[in-house]
């Protein structure tokens, strides 16, 4: 549903993504994992469109994302995106922040909307917090606002660009448990990440990238648990023996 | 100097009351010309257009660049010549407020720049269009951070109507100059109108302070 083909990027003279490839079928869940600076979040904003890519294609469900194009609305309502700090609006409760794009993207009647709202909060276990403001909610509160704000749209995608980073490590785990509920649902997902067990359990696919480029792919046992590659084997021994 | 006479200041007091509804009245129009225009501006700035950005910031600089008095003589007895005559009144309202939006356009792009791109991109991620993200998301958050600045535009708006004067609006200042000149009592009249000035400002002062309170919070 979601195929890339051949992408490439630059900042200036610091070249992101070299020529990177890789289809997401429906139902899959994939996560991407490597070092800071090695482009895994560039290659997720380039698929919604918040960043531009100098050649190759993306398209979703056949469509190419292309941010002068037409239907990059059409896009961003079907892939959604959960970021690394929340961007929550701060000036909305939880529910007005859920029910913001149907109502003002897909202009769905606001009884309609609050309805779907409050059931995708009951979904992420925020029944009760429908009034609060993000401020007076933590940060894995604030996350899964934004997993049901993303869920809202009715989304045939989620890209999850480093979701658990900014939470404290005692927060980590309700996120994940959300993630992990959609990822049973069937949802397709795109995740970046560096919680390791996270991929481990939940991943279909795992896409290690180095420099711009994908150097390992496959199953979650097999790129964890039997790196191939060097570069591979030497980042997942800094992860996973930081001292 | 002769003694400060209590029973002047009772005397003048009514005819600058007159001044200072005419002060306020210049005051009102202006701000709202001022608001409106800067907000044009700018969004005008922030639009990502270089011609709307390059004009906006051109006229910002250009106005911000010139007293407010020479602005007045130009729009009361320069447009006249151009065919748009306008009363004293209307020339002071639409010079304070025409000037006053290069002000208030850089207070609300302040605002605006303020919002943590991040918001941008949620909005931008759920499919809303550069107008509805404005509006919806930046807007009602560059409004609260532009706040304190505007009452402080605002303020000096208020004291800067005294400029009409000089194009014969009957407001305050100008009628304590024709006080003051025909009676010569110039410490009663001028103490007066600096009181006038400040108690027309403490209200502003007061209403802003509210309105931070109520949407300082979030």
């Amino acid at each position: 549903m979601i195929s890339i083909r051949n992408i490439c990027k630059s900042f200036g003279s610091n070249l992101v993504l070299d020529g990177i490839s890789l289809e997401v079928g429906q139902g899959e869940v994939v996560c991407i994992i490597g070092a800071s600076g090695s482009g895994k979040s560039t290659l997720l904003r380039c698929v919604n469109g918040l960043e531009t890519y100098d050649s190759g294609d993306i398209t979703v469900e056949g469509e190419r994302v292309d941010q002068t194009g037409k239907h990059m609305v059409a896009i961003r309502e079907k892939v959604a995106m959960v970021f690394q700090r929340f961007n929550l609006f701060p000036h909305r409760t939880a529910l007005e922040n859920v029910m913001e794009g149907p109502i003002y993207v897909k202009r769905e009647p606001r009884a309609v909307a609050e309805r779907n709202a409050r059931a995708v909060l009951v979904q992420v276990g925020l029944a009760g917090k429908e009034n609060a403001y993000p401020e007076n909610l933590s940060g894995g509160q604030q996350q899964r606002v934004a997993i049901a704000r993303a869920l809202a749209m009715q989304p045939h995608a989620i890209l999850f660009d480093e979701p658990t980073s900014a939470l404290d490590p005692e927060l980590v785990g309700e996120v994940l448990a959300v993630m992990r509920t959609l990822a049973d649902q069937g949802m397709t997902m795109m995740v970046v990440t560096h919680e390791m067990a996270f991929a481990r359990e939940v991943a279909d696919r795992v896409i290690f990238i180095d420099q711009g480029h994908i150097i390992e792919q496959g199953p979650a046992r097999e790129v964890l648990g039997a790196p191939q590659h060097e570069r591979t084997q030497d980042f997942l021994r800094r992860v996973t023996h930081p001292i | 100097m002769a003694a400060f006479a209590v029973k002047d200041l009772v005397e003048f007091a009514p005819l600058l009351a007159q001044g200072a509804v005419i002060t306020v009245e210049v005051f009102a129009c202006g701000l709202i010309v001022a608001t409106l225009l800067g907000l044009i501006w700018a969004l005008m700035r922030v639009s990502g257009v270089p011609v709307l950005a390059g004009f906006s910031k051109g006229l910002i600089n250009t106005i911000r660049g010139i007293p407010i008095l020479v602005q007045l003589f130009f729009i009361y007895f320069v447009l006249p010549d151009l065919g748009v005559q306008l009363t004293a009144f209307q020339a002071g309202f639409i010079g304070l407020g025409f000037a006053y939006s290069c002000y208030m356009a850089e207070v609300f792009r302040g605002g605006i720049e303020a919002i943590d791109p991040g918001q941008i991109e949620a909005a931008k991620s759920l499919g809303m269009g550069r107008a509805m993200t404005m509006w919806r998301v930046v807007l009602p958050q560059a409004f609260k951070v532009a706040l304190p600045p505007y009452g402080n535009t605002c303020i000096m708006l208020m004291k800067d109507t005294s400029q009409a004067s000089i194009i014969t609006v009957a407001e305050l200042s100008f009628q304590s100059k024709i006080i003051a000149a025909s009676t010569f009592k110039n410490a009663e009249v001028f103490t007066l109108v600096a009181v006038f000035y400040l108690v027309l400002c403490v209200p502003l002062i007061l209403i802003v302070g509210r309105l931070e309170k109520r949407f300082g919070r979030r």
